[in-house]
């Protein structure tokens, strides 16, 4: 282990030293002092070895290897070739980040009541933080002495997204969030060609009674190594309403790590479908809060794996007061030699009496070299309560693989229609058409480089 | 069309046919009757290829070919169709996606081209008036959430659709009322014709008051005991399968 903790201890002050010499804790004002305090705190914490139960099935090491350094954007906003990307228009406000750095050029605002959106880079411009504003949670639903993803992305975020979604309105249309990684620093240092990494942040106020559709989308410009680390905060006050689609589609060279909470006031409602379509390690970290009597939340994950990629998804799902309901249901699809993790906890508290969860994890493995690791975890504290879980791994069912056979496919369609059924059951309960025709079509081309294990590099 | 000669077979490890002959020429109807495990549908499930079920001994030639070696998709390429006694629910898998699919798999193996969308909801919609198939058990996974009736329709629908030469019936009557049972065999009964062979395989004789057969076959203990016209019927109905295990019995002692 000591090659190991010394390979830590020079990614620590690599990232210090980076820090500094970006002069990101400069400028003072309130971000730039929280970002001092996140530097220190991941020189502390360094990145989480996999003695942390939160670890022990995702080994980090390739990521603090590689030296990153942040990403600062395409450099020229005109080199952003927007056609070529082919983004879904989903006709309502679009907001482009590249390497983390609002790209106004690239985004298309509006002036939809429902909606007040600021650029963190714009709003830490003000020494101090409005009591009362959507700023004031930034910062304190994922804290920088979480982990040392969390710290790193506190200590390098310069800009983000900062939403409001107005009291009692509801989005004229979908809101649409792109993170697009270029894969490099637009200067090298010393002329070496130096991993690039981004810091994607995003924090959501649902305001009371409020309503909309968001659609965060990460891709890749350039197939090179790269880092996301991202951090999202959502808050959805008294009988907000909020639906996500999470789209990570970046390259199979991208290690994205995204840390996501939620917390979810009375009579709240949050559906989330996060839809992991790989990457050489691909994590998210997944709490939602429900914090007040009548929350309830949905979320439906779907993960593909291939080649020798690792997708790893950590839920928590804190009922910590009466009456709220949530229902999970993540299915991965693992081909090759790749990696599934899901850990899902449920937690009643005990005085989260009426309680209503359920939690499903199911696998589909596509080669013998795939594995999974699945551990739904339910603790329960309170009596009067209705919860269940469950998990399964395996292949395709050979009775439907006949039958459809015995109609005249193919086996490789039959397969391949299976595969595709058992994503759809994912992708067919995004409620809005336009929205869930894109993620059907986008998870639909990845998942055909999955069914032929022999013709993927 | 197929000819079966002294076929024994297993299902999993149990021996279960134990020397079947049968002839069915084009045009003809046939149905096989007889207890439960006498080995009907182990016999249905051999000749679509079903995985564990295997033959030991003796042939099944379909049009002169030895079926043997042909995977389940060739056999239904090449017409036959077994609709099943348990059709098996699909989730995530559109009815509508995947009987165009199949319906092409078949046209192609004919030499015919594609249909397009619009060509085979055309196709698809005359079909199920003829079974008074729900239009929206189309857009929905296949056989989820589907009635027993309205599984065994989609069956027919399927049945229709392909247009196989050998249509196989394994005990399509049961769990079906008196009305689902009209409508079934109204759509088989529309496949008759004088190129095409039907096998139903029924416990119960009511099922052949509607699809009337050339011929009946009673099978018990793995072999055809008993072999006659459709008044063979009417007798099993009369006397039970007793007498006929008896006489079969006796025959070969």
């Amino acid at each position: 282990m000591s090659d190991r903790s010394l390979q830590d201890d020079a990614a620590r002050a690599h990232y210090v030293a980076t820090f500094a010499s970006l002069g990101r804790g400069d400028g003072g004002g309130w971000l730039g002092s929280l970002r001092q305090e996140a530097i220190e705190r991941f020189a502390e914490l360094g990145f989480p070895s996999r003695r942390l139960e939160e670890w022990r099935y995702t080994n980090v090491a390739p990521i603090a290897k590689l030296a990153f350094i942040p990403a600062s954007g395409t450099g020229d906003p005109g080199a952003l070739d927007m056609e070529a990307l082919a983004l879904p228009d989903f006709g309502g406000t679009r907001l482009v980040f590249v390497d983390g750095l609002f790209a106004e050029h690239a985004s298309r605002l509006s002036d939809d009541p429902a909606l007040e959106f600021q650029s963190l880079a714009q709003s830490s411009s003000q020494a101090d933080r409005v009591q009362g504003s959507s700023l004031a949670h930034y910062g304190t639903l994922v804290e920088a002495k979480d982990d040392g993803f969390a710290a790193l992305n506190t200590a390098f975020a310069t800009d983000g997204a900062v939403l409001t979604l107005t009291r009692g309105r509801a989005l004229a249309g979908p809101l649409q969030i792109v993170f697009i990684s270029s894969g490099g620093p637009a200067a090298p240092a010393d002329g070496e060609n130096q991993p690039g990494a981004s810091f994607p942040r995003v924090l959501i106020v649902a305001e009371p009674g409020s309503e909309g559709v968001i659609v965060q989308d990460h891709i890749s410009l350039a197939a090179g190594t790269s880092l996301s680390c991202a951090v999202s905060e959502i808050v959805l006050e008294e009988d907000a309403s909020l639906k996500m689609i999470l789209m990570q589609r970046e390259s199979d060279a991208t290690y994205h790590i995204a840390r996501q909470r939620v917390r979810q006031q009375r009579n709240s409602r949050f559906s989330l479908h996060s839809l992991n379509l790989g990457g050489a390690i691909l994590r998210n970290e997944l709490d939602v809060v429900l914090a007040d009597e009548g929350a309830a939340c949905e979320l439906d994950g779907l993960y593909l794996g291939r080649d020798r990629q690792l997708v790893d998804n950590h839920t928590l799902v804190d009922h910590a007061m009466p009456r709220c309901q949530s229902r999970q249901l993540y299915k991965g699809i693992l081909a090759d030699r790749s990696r599934g993790v899901f850990r899902g906890r449920v937690i009643v508290r005990p005085n989260a009496q009426h309680t209503a969860a359920e939690q499903q994890n199911r696998n589909l493995l596509l080669s013998r070299g795939a594995e999974v690791d699945t551990k739904p975890q339910l603790e329960i504290y309170a009596d009067d309560v209705k919860c269940n879980h469950g998990s399964s791994i395996g292949q395709l069912d050979e009775e439907a693989l006949f039958f459809l056979r015995s109609r005249g496919l193919d086996e490789s369609v039959a397969r391949a229609l299976l595969t595709t059924g058992f994503a759809a059951q994912i992708t067919e309960s995004i409620g809005s058409e336009s929205i869930r025709d894109w993620a059907t079509a986008v998870v639909g081309a990845r998942l055909e480089t999955l069914f032929n294990p022999g013709e993927s590099p | 069309m197929l000819e079966i000669k002294d076929l024994h077979a297993n299902a999993g490890d149990t021996p279960i046919l134990k020397g079947v002959n049968l002839h069915i020429r084009p045009g003809e109807v046939h149905a096989i009757m007889g207890p439960n495990g006498s080995g009907k549908s182990t016999l249905a499930n051999l000749i679509a290829g079903r995985p564990g079920f295997e033959k030991t001994r003796g042939t099944i030639l379909y049009q002169g070919k030895d079926l043997e070696d042909m995977a389940p998709e060739i056999r239904a390429r090449e017409g036959i169709f077994v609709a099943f006694q348990y059709p098996v629910e699909i989730p995530g898998v559109k009815n509508n996606y995947f009987l165009k699919a199949s319906v092409n798999a078949m046209r192609v193996h004919r030499g015919e081209s594609e249909l397009d969308a619009m060509d085979f909801l055309a196709v698809c919609k005359e079909k199920m008036a003829l079974v008074e198939m729900p239009q929206d058990l189309m857009g929905r996974s296949i056989n989820e959430g589907f009635s027993g009736g309205e599984k065994k329709r989609n069956e027919i629908l399927q049945m229709l659709l392909l247009e196989p030469k050998l249509c196989i019936l394994d005990e399509t009557d049961s769990g079906l009322d008196i009305d689902a049972m009209r409508l079934v065999s109204k759509g088989v009964n529309s496949l008759r014709s004088p190129d095409r062979a039907l096998l139903v395989i029924t416990h119960y004789q009511r099922l052949l008051d509607y699809i009337v057969p050339d011929f009946i076959h009673v099978m018990s203990e793995g072999r055809i005991v008993k072999s006659g016209g459709k008044e063979l019927a009417l007798e099993l109905e009369d006397k039970g399968y007793g007498w006929i295990e008896q006489e079969g019995g006796s025959a070969t002692p």
